[in-house]
């Protein structure tokens, strides 16, 4: 790189240039400076609060990070099929820990479903139903939200409030107050999760319909094409790509939410894992983390795919656009 | 739309005829993906059990949790002792034990009215509870055994085995024993939300705080009255606001510190998944199938990890937000690092720079904004996604959240929570857009 260092036999123009040019970097550098020692002061309280409020502290409880899976370690790798796929234990003992057989769901004569894969099978219907449910509502929802088809009037400005609370109420709320209701099950999960994915699918939703070129638009205008025609006929297949990209990626988050919920009382796969890591039932703790290991990366890819085929690799963030 | 005529038509379908004659996919589609999401649809009714679900639905009860939201009860016990009415308050110090309550008043002779309404209202005495809905009066007889009421009941009044249950709406309900009358009376508004009864400044609300702030004697000798009245709305026994607050506070710096983390981690690692900086294919494959390994174990099964090791609290929720989030930042920050512009790379190259400059000075200031927008954007989710994961035993507000509607009576509480969690996220939800909008202009996002 060219010296800078002396401005000596510059003329007065290029050494005023020069000096300007030097105060500048000297200002940017300050500030860089405070805004990384704000950022460690900051992540030095915060990690002293942490270890503080919790109740192992952190330094002493790193030697034993690793004695829980000590604990899990499943007496012979086989186990783990067998609990998947309910299968007899040869170290059944009476008690639930190896006991599997008893779990099947029985659909006709001997055939029968492991449980592990029906509570996965509930898990993903509940993903879908909901992101059906969310994504048809925000869809209805999306054109009132988007400026270039509704203006900035009050509606848009409402739509799009209910759709920023949807997206931050806590879904456990929701799921409590409806198995309060309902008592414990996969209703309340559809219901937390499809609030919940209104409010993300449509604010992605009406920044796509906002982003759509309105050409088509003005052509049904000019033939005297009503509202709904002009949505319905200009904007819709245009955004359509898009929506079904989206809606499929919130598929693969839905199932993870869905997890979540059921691990607190809604029902599905989520609540058997909570409650066998609770108990301490290594083999079976080993097989739903297998089965949703393979669940998620199998959505991933599937709809990776799909979403290729539909929109391109263009705009391809890993969309965990607001979760 | 006007027809138009026979002629003009066939001339269009001449000139377009991939418009008029579409493929069966492209003329049913549409209706043929709605019919099956509806077939889907009714199968899951039914593959769930909703109509029963719904059925069996305690619906009223919903309607009750729903009150408990933006209102609060009240709840003596009141007892028959000796010939007289004694109120008996439960732990939560709802009045203070010499508290002049005017719905709840005491008379001379040991009985004791409690008025619902300028209608509705309970007259009671060791022997005898009259009830009066809209103004009539049924008088309940109570006997050792028993309380017995009259024959002739209006609907809000129900004869439950030994004891009588009388409703009277919104303004409470009442339990009638043999030995007590149970009283629920509901206000509309949080009772004590300032300070519970058990604190020196009970009774004053907001604007007599504020005064006390800024003028008034010192009602603690000891202390300075903002310290006071800081004190004693944090201690609030009812309402526990330090606690809350504290938890609050560990889910804030779970978000914080856990993507802070993963940010610092993903950066360097991120340069080594990129095909196009390190030309190792063999690195470049592993680092990013690490990647996908940390990010496709869930939050939540990271979590429930980290909380065996470390014990309940926001370490586990840091840890499980550093994985998951080292993963998911790692991925996008290689894709970024793909796609740069590779003439300023050629450019330092070219005058002969070290590879370290070459990325120093080549590579970053084109990615800078990207990252950190995104690691802004990851933040931002991870401030919601935190109270999740608290549930299932990382700390934070999630934890606290459950333990309230564990309890089925604190729905107050809940909402408040709610309330605190909407209003974090909207402020951090705005400051990290306008710190997004600051670094890579307000278009994108």
């Amino acid at each position: 790189m060219a010296d800078l260092s002396e401005p000596n036999g510059l003329s007065p123009s290029s050494a005023l240039l020069l000096r300007h040019y030097r105060s500048q970097v000297f200002i940017r550098r300050i500030y860089s400076v405070i805004g990384v020692v704000l950022v460690l002061v900051a992540l030095g309280a915060a990690m002293n609060f942490a270890n503080a409020a919790n109740s192992g502290k952190f330094f002493e409880r790193i030697p034993y990070m690793f004695d829980f899976l000590k604990n899990f370690v499943p007496n012979d790798p086989l186990e783990i099929f067998r609990a998947m796929f309910d299968l007899e234990s040869p170290y059944y003992d009476g008690s639930q820990k190896f006991d599997y057989t008893s779990e099947r769901h029985y659909i006709a004569g001997g055939l029968y479903i492991p449980n592990f894969i029906y509570q996965l099978i509930i898990t993903v219907n509940i993903a879908i139903v909901s992101t059906i449910i969310g994504g048809g509502l925000a869809f209805l929802l999306c054109f009132f939200a988007a400026t270039n088809l509704v203006g900035a009037g009050p509606v848009r400005w409402i739509v799009r409030r209910i759709m920023e609370v949807f997206r931050a109420f806590p879904e456990i709320v929701i799921a409590g107050l409806l198995t309060a209701v309902l008592s414990i099950g996969p209703i309340a999960a559809i219901a937390a999760v499809s609030l919940h994915t209104i409010g993300a699918l449509g604010k992605l939703f009406f920044e796509v319909v906002e982003n759509a070129d309105m050409k088509p638009e003005e052509g049904l205008r000019s033939v005297g094409a009503n509202w709904l025609e002009r949505v319905r006929f200009a904007i819709v297949p245009q955004v359509m790509p898009n929506f079904v990209s989206y809606a499929l990626l919130r598929t693969e988050i839905n199932v993870r939410a869905s997890t979540i919920i059921g691990a607190v009382g809604g029902g599905g796969i989520g609540e058997v894992f909570r409650l066998s890591i609770g108990r301490d039932h290594a083999a079976k703790t080993y097989a739903i983390i297998i089965l949703l290991l393979i669940t998620i990366v199998c959505i991933d890819q599937f709809s990776g795919w799909l979403r290729r085929r539909l929109v391109g690799n263009q705009s391809f963030e890993l969309g965990r656009g607001a979760a | 739309m006007s027809a138009i005529s026979h002629a003009e038509r066939s001339r269009l379908e001449k000139k377009y005829p991939e418009v008029f004659q579409q493929n069966f996919l492209q003329r049913w589609g549409l209706p043929v993906g709605l019919g099956i999401t509806l077939v889907y649809l009714v199968f899951c009714w039914f593959f769930f059990n909703v109509g029963p679900a719904l059925q069996n639905g305690k619906w009223d009860r919903a309607a009750i949790y729903v009150q408990d939201w933006y209102s609060w009860r009240a709840q003596p016990r009141l007892r028959f002792e000796d010939g007289k009415v004694v109120p008996q308050w439960s732990s939560r110090g709802q009045y203070p034990a010499d508290a002049d309550i005017d719905w709840l008043t005491p008379h001379d002779d040991g009985s004791m009215t409690a008025t619902f309404d300028s209608d509705d209202r309970l007259e009671i005495t060791t022997n005898r509870v009259d009830v009066y809905i809209d103004g009539v009066a049924y008088p309940v007889t109570i006997t050792p055994e028993a309380a017995v009421a009259p024959a002739d009941l209006p609907g809000a009044m129900v004869q439950d085995r030994e004891k009588v249950l009388v409703n009277f709406g919104f303004a409470g309900q009442a339990e009638i024993r043999s030995n007590q009358v149970y009283v629920q009376r509901r206000f509309l508004g949080w009772a004590n939300f300032l300070y519970d009864p058990r604190s020196p400044l009970w009774g004053n609300d907001l604007f007599s705080s504020i005064g006390l702030i800024f003028s008034g004697e010192r009602v603690n000798p000891d202390k300075s009255n903002a310290q006071m009245v800081l004190d004693e709305w944090l201690g609030n026994r009812a309402w526990q606001h330090g606690d809350i607050l504290a938890k609050l506070m560990q889910t804030l710096v779970m978000a914080f510190v856990g993507t802070l983390f993963a940010t610092l981690v993903a950066f360097p690692l991120a340069f080594i998944a990129a095909r196009n900086i390190t030309l190792n294919g063999t690195a470049n494959w592993l680092m990013k199938r690490t990647f996908d390994f940390l990010r496709s174990i869930d939050m939540l099964i990271w979590a429930l990890f980290f909380t065996r090791g470390f014990g309940p609290g926001p370490i586990p929720g840091i840890a499980a937000i550093f994985f998951t989030d080292t993963g998911a930042l790692g991925k996008v920050y290689a894709e970024a690092l793909e796609n740069v512009d590779d003439k300023q790379r050629e450019g330092m190259k070219s005058v002969g720079a070290s590879p370290a400059a070459v990325n120093r000075y080549g590579v970053v200031p084109q990615v800078l904004p990207v990252f950190v927008s995104q690691s802004l954007y990851f933040w931002e989710s991870n401030t919601r996604s935190a109270t999740i994961i608290g549930a299932v035993g990382a700390g934070g507000i999630g934890l606290k959240l459950l333990e309230a509607m564990g309890t089925n009576s604190d729905w107050d509480k809940v909402a408040y929570m709610v309330l605190l969690i909407l209003f974090v996220v909207f402020l951090f939800d705005n400051i990290s857009t306008a710190i997004r909008s600051r670094l890579i202009g307000p278009s994108s996002h």
